[in-house]
């Protein structure tokens, strides 16, 4: 296990380095993801807001089916955005198949449904105890999925950072519709799963290292925002 | 606005209410106009909270007809306002929360300000406008509760069981702050089951009995001599002498 403890070493002196090429793919990675959840949110936190506050035939099966899209496999979902994309695809005239653009798209797509239903989750909870104050204030169904919103950002922030993880973590989506080409769509994930297959120990090890040590530096600087705001605010 | 018809009196006219295949409010017949303090009376699970909340239309009679004389809003202002037995306050500023209310009835942005302070200092926490809301206690949360109510200026309060989580000292600053609105003329309709706030604050007892009106009538005259024996029971078993 030698080949291990050289290995690890040489990942560490890749990180502490900066090496460029190690440090093109993170950029890289970071930019998709962080793109995919803003987008995500964008669309997803006013969504699952709306369907808290709103009563609609079907509107149970819709979150059944969120609910179940929280799991969608990211290679079904590069699978079906590659189709669009691609050169015979109906979007096929954009040019878009194996670019960070694509990239963005199939991962805001993955992050979507997990954005929509913990949002609803969270939203309908408060909702129970918001509904009839704000009927009382007078509050339409948009101004109440408004309110609710801003109420609950605090526990949002959580909703946005599972859409970061999932986004930041997954290989099938990007590795189908980017093509993991050097230097244009290698991410993190699809680099390590590459070096690691060709024996390049050193450049996965050192990328999966710094993979978590994003995720977990994300995930406490998130905790101890909403900590504080909860202190804060009650 | 001189042209405006009164929203009061408000009128009921054999209202029935079910939920979950129970019978709350059965038939129930009552006018409410401006004037004299209402308060509503009765035994847990009675219907008092159902017929404030049809009242305020945040729920609709199964059967029946609830209306006011006037109209029910003036340019998205509401002209009759509830206050509930468990504050529920907005993540933000106790100032926030009282403008919040004002900027859904339309209020301009400046004036919004003006009247919240004032309502605040109407229930005496202008001291703690920019606190945040939720970091008041139970009695302060209430107050500001009424504050965001007062600040619309009613014409109808309805206070749903204000005071039953409140300890003596809150309770009577709840209780003189409800007086203020009053003595300021708006019409005040307050669900309890404490016979001594009954007694403070009640003109007139309308007391409610398994869904139906028993009684009502001027509070001296009902706490005195009740005519109906469900009422004669519920004065002995609230008695605290």
């Amino acid at each position: 296990m030698s080949d291990f403890g050289t290995a690890g070493r040489a990942a560490m002196d890749l990180v502490v380095s900066a090496d460029p090429r190690l440090m093109e793919i993170v950029v890289l990675s970071l930019q998709v993801s962080l793109s995919a959840v803003l987008i995500a949110s964008i669309v997803g936190l006013p969504l699952g807001a709306a369907l808290a506050v709103s009563r609609f035939p079907g509107r149970r099966a819709l979150i059944v089916v969120t609910n179940a899209l929280m799991g969608l496999p990211p290679v079904v979902v590069g699978l079906l955005v590659y189709l669009l994309l691609s050169r015979a695809g109906p979007l096929g005239d954009l040019g878009l198949l194996f670019t960070p653009q694509a990239m963005v798209i199939a991962q805001s797509l993955l992050v979507l449904p997990i954005i929509v239903a913990l949002t609803r989750q969270a939203a309908e909870d408060a909702w129970a105890d918001y509904h009839d104050l704000l009927r009382s204030l007078g509050a339409g169904p948009a101004r109440s999925a408004a309110t609710l919103l801003w109420d609950i950002r605090f526990s949002l922030v959580t909703t946005v950072l599972a859409g970061f993880g999932r986004a930041a973590a997954e290989v099938g989506a990007v590795m189908i519709v980017g093509g993991n080409i050097d230097g244009v769509t290698r991410v993190m994930t699809t680099a390590i799963a590459l070096e690691t297959s060709k024996g390049d120990l050193p450049l996965a090890l050192g990328l999966g290292a710094i993979l978590i040590g994003i995720v977990v530096a994300v995930n406490a600087v998130a905790f101890l925002l909403k900590d504080a705001a909860a202190r804060r605010y009650g | 606005m001189g042209s405006l018809a009164s929203l009061l009196p408000l009128r009921l006219a054999n209202v029935t209410y079910d939920a979950g295949g129970k019978r709350l409010l059965d038939s129930v017949n009552l006018t409410l106009d401006r004037g004299p303090r209402t308060v509503i009376i009765g035994p847990n699970g009675a219907g008092k909270s159902v017929l404030l909340r049809l009242c305020h239309r945040l729920l609709r009679p199964t059967a029946g007809e609830v209306w006011f004389n006037g109209p029910e809003t003036v340019d998205g202002r509401r002209r009759h306002a509830m206050v509930f037995q468990r504050p529920v306050m907005l993540r933000r500023s106790a100032l926030a929360n009282v403008a919040y209310g004002l900027m859904l009835a339309g209020v301009p942005r400046r004036e919004r300000l003006r009247t919240a302070e004032e309502a605040l200092e109407r229930v005496g926490l202008r001291h703690f406008a920019a606190q945040p809301a939720r970091v008041l206690s139970g009695g302060e949360q209430q107050r500001l509760a009424l504050a965001r109510a007062w600040a619309l200026r009613p014409e109808l309060l309805l206070l749903d069981e204000p005071t039953a989580n409140l300890d003596p000292s809150a309770t009577q600053a709840i209780e003189s702050a409800i007086q203020a609105m009053h003595v300021a003329g708006t019409k005040i309709v307050l669900v309890t089951h404490n016979l001594g706030q009954a007694h403070r604050l009640g003109d007139e007892i309308v007391f409610l009995a398994g869904g139906c009106i028993v009684e009502h009538a001027p509070v001296d005259r009902f706490l005195r001599a009740p005519a109906s024996p469900e009422a004669t029971a519920f004065i002995k078993g609230e008695l605290p002498w």
